[in-house]
């Protein structure tokens, strides 16, 4: 069965945690195991904190939307900012690469969410936002018993 | 759920303790408070325990990497120890073992940089 929510927020850092928590708990009820709750949390965290940072430069005032939808043991992720977007999306998917290193970021956002999840697809518009997709196919035990 | 964080300086290693989660949020308080302790205290080892860190993502990392290259700069070593399997994937990726050493416990940590 289809089953999806959203949601949306203040570019705070502190609503970093809440995105990732509220995220797993969304998904808790496909049985995921720790492995895979851990992947969809830190993935959420990554494109969260490149909308705060990178979209919104810091600007509290934009807002950060998550959508997810799940359907048999697929997840589909779609979190979007309307930031400054990405000039160079090549680029910026680039291990290591970042736009600010000063601010010590290590420039695996990207390469995390890759490792991470089955499909990355990032839509973006210079000047008007980003959108990070993200799919990712559970191995569920229910399906192995089937 | 936010990071608590505990420090520990024996002769010239800092030890620092995390539990909780590591993120761009808390990342930045880890930064401040480590950087100054560094600066004040002489410090050229870093012996790091990530016991009780439940969450972290590549914005630790960034700092993780930010405190090795400052203690570079006095020709010092960071030992990380205690690493859950999660957090092992994200060193792997990043490549941060071939500058970081891992050891299972914080003792051992210490005794490698000679202050056991």
């Amino acid at each position: 069965m289809k089953n999806e929510m959203s949601l949306q927020f203040r570019a705070l850092s502190q609503n970093e945690s809440f995105a990732r928590v509220t995220v797993a708990a969304f998904i808790a009820q496909l049985d995921p195991t720790m492995d895979e709750l851990t992947e969809i949390k830190t993935v959420v965290s990554e494109a969260v904190t490149n909308a705060i940072i990178h979209g919104y430069e810091n600007d509290p005032n934009g807002y950060v939307y998550i959508s997810v939808t799940i359907e048999d043991n697929v997840i589909d992720l779609s979190i979007r900012d309307k930031g400054i977007g990405i000039i160079d999306v090549e680029e910026a998917r680039q291990p290591l690469f970042t736009t600010k290193p000063e601010l010590e970021r290590s420039g695996m956002g990207f390469t995390i969410m890759e490792n991470f999840m089955d499909e990355v697809e990032v839509l973006t518009q210079p000047g008007s936002g980003t959108e990070v997709r993200l799919r990712k196919h559970l191995k569920s035990s229910k399906m192995l018993c089937n | 759920m936010s990071l608590n964080i505990e420090f520990e300086i024996k002769h010239d290693v800092l030890c620092i303790r995390l539990s909780g989660e590591l993120d761009h949020h808390t990342a930045d308080e880890l930064r401040e408070k480590a950087t100054a302790l560094i600066e004040e205290n002489e410090i050229r080892h870093i012996v790091l325990n990530l016991e009780q860190l439940s969450f972290m993502d590549s914005s630790g990392l960034g700092v993780i990497l930010g405190r090795y290259k400052q203690i570079k700069q006095v020709h010092g070593e960071m030992v990380v120890c205690a690493i859950s399997p999660a957090v092992q994937r994200l060193f792997d990726m990043s490549g941060l073992f071939k500058i970081i050493k891992m050891e299972p416990t914080e003792e051992f940590a210490l005794q490698r940089l000679g202050v056991a």
